[in-house]
């Protein structure tokens, strides 16, 4: 699979798509140390929207805050058409099935096997227990990350890379509308790391999702965004495509670029 | 502790037994995750409370035995034996082995999902893991625990017939017909729901401590340890404020 801009959607094609998820003015602190400082954005149906930034810079807050595992301090998320921060527990939970969320650490869990992982929120969710169709549908989504042959392993038998698609397959199992990548490539080498990036365009062409990359590696924001959001010490300092931020004389992002 | 900082942690550990409550009667019921947690709990302790129990009850007719005998009493010794592994030995002991070997195990497993976000994901794709991981825990130790504590009692009275038949000769049928006839309701009833109350609270604080748990790796000894101590302390209040509550019926 090539991993060109011909897998990307057009810019202006992006721009006049619905919008899927909005922030809007968000902040949120640490008892003194304030990690977003008034953040907005928008993504667009089918997009693949890239938070580029230095570690610590809040990037992993501002997915969390937007699935609701974090309370903002202040400002409006809506995703989906649900506004995050007035949810019930009920509803939060019907908003999150439509969510995939990749974890930076995987976040598999250990004491099942990669088939009972990827099992186990179709039976929580779907309440679905025939084995048949359970054993298809892990098939399926193993198949799309390409590690059908995985499925008895436990966690601790792969490797980083392996780790993150099964990750990746096991937010897909539920089909999601919506995917939030947390560093999808931190801690993995070169080659691995392109293939992630093409699974994520995959994961977009063949599951017509809109996504967010959080990540502090340029190649992967390269390879996998329409569109780059700098986030720079808890705001947004520039919106653009990456070969126009490439180009960036601004003295914060310009040394992004250097390395 | 500072007065503040204490009230919050009141009504945070206020809030997580209610949810548990929620749970337990109002939300779908986790019978399959039940059914496991009670095997797993039962399998995990059942040979250490089995073996702690009859040594128990061998140790204790052992050293019992010499007292009576200077009153010429030494057939009451089925009588004394039984009162206290029914009235507080068997519960006592199965208690903080189970808050030893459960607490421990329960308060790191959770931990460590905590820590390595397993828990968050489940949290983000909706599959409510406070009902699968807490809830069912809690259930579990608190069904549980009372069975272990029965079987824990019968196996220290055989140990303590052993002891006896080894030294008198007693017969099995007069040694369990003198512990019958010495044993009431009452001392049953009340080692049970003694038991049951031990069960939550080496279940609610395991869980606690562990799905509360924060600060990477450290944090997980951190919870297991605490669940181990906190639950054996918990378990000497409530034996203490349940004896005072069973006399009044007494």
């Amino acid at each position: 699979m090539s991993n060109d801009i011909s897998d990307k959607e057009k810019p202006n094609e992006v721009a006049n798509a619905e919008i899927v998820a909005r922030v809007m003015n968000l902040k949120k602190s640490f008892g003194d140390l304030h990690v977003l400082k008034g953040i907005s954005l928008n993504l667009h149906q089918g997009e693949n929207l890239a938070i580029l930034g230095r570690s610590g810079s809040g990037k992993s807050v501002l997915i969390k805050c937007m699935v609701g595992l974090m309370k903002p301090d202040e400002g409006e998320i809506e995703v989906l058409g649900y506004n995050v921060r007035s949810l019930s527990p009920e509803k939060l939970n019907e908003m999150r099935q439509q969510v995939g969320f990749s974890f930076q650490s995987s976040a598999l869990y250990d004491s099942m096997t990669v088939q009972e992982n990827l099992e186990f929120p179709l039976k929580r969710n779907l309440q679905l227990f025939d084995k048949k169709e359970l054993s298809e549908l892990v098939k399926t989504a193993l198949y799309d990350v390409g590690l059908e042959e995985t499925s008895k392993k436990k966690p601790a038998e792969l490797s980083g890379g392996m780790k993150k698609r099964i990750g990746i397959a096991r937010t897909l199992i539920l089909k999601p509308k919506i995917m939030l990548y947390d560093e999808p490539t931190a801690g993995l080498d070169p080659i691995t790391s392109t293939e992630i990036n093409e699974l994520i365009l995959n994961v977009r062409k063949k599951y017509n999702t809109s996504s967010i990359i959080i990540t502090h590696d340029i190649s992967c924001a390269q390879q996998t965004a329409d569109r780059v959001i700098a986030l720079i010490d808890g705001q947004s300092k520039m919106e653009a495509t990456f070969d126009e931020l490439k180009d960036t004389k601004d003295p914060e992002l310009a040394p992004f670029f250097k390395y | 502790m500072k007065l503040r900082p204490f009230l919050l942690k009141c009504e945070d550990v206020y809030r997580f037994i209610q949810r548990i409550f929620k749970l337990v009667f109002f939300s779908p019921f986790e019978w399959r995750e039940i059914l496991k947690q009670c095997y797993a709990v039962g399998n995990r302790s059942f040979f250490l409370v089995s073996f702690t129990a009859f040594l128990s009850g061998v140790v204790f007719t052992r050293q019992s035995r010499p007292s009576l005998s200077s009153f010429g009493a030494e057939s009451w010794l089925p009588s004394l034996v039984s009162q206290a592994v029914i009235r507080s030995l068997g519960p006592l002991i199965t208690g903080l082995i189970c808050a030893g070997k459960l607490g421990s195990n329960i308060g790191a497993e959770l931990a460590s999902m905590k820590v390595t976000e397993q828990i968050d994901a489940m949290e983000v794709s909706g599959t409510r893991p406070f009902s699968f991981l807490v809830v069912s825990r809690v259930v579990a130790t608190t069904l549980m625990m009372p069975i272990l504590v029965v079987f824990a009692d019968m196996i220290a009275l055989f140990g303590s017939y052993l002891t006896v038949h080894s030294m008198n000769n007693t017969g099995f049928k007069l040694y369990f017909n003198d512990v019958s006839a010495n044993i009431h309701y009452l001392d049953i009833f009340s080692s049970i729901i003694k038991a049951t109350f031990f069960g939550f609270a080496v279940g609610f604080i395991s869980c606690y401590v562990g799905y509360n748990s924060e600060n990477g790796t450290i944090g997980v000894g951190k919870a297991a340890n605490m669940a181990v101590v906190v639950s054996m302390s918990s378990i000497f209040i409530i034996d203490l404020l349940s004896l005072q509550f069973i006399n009044l019926f007494r």
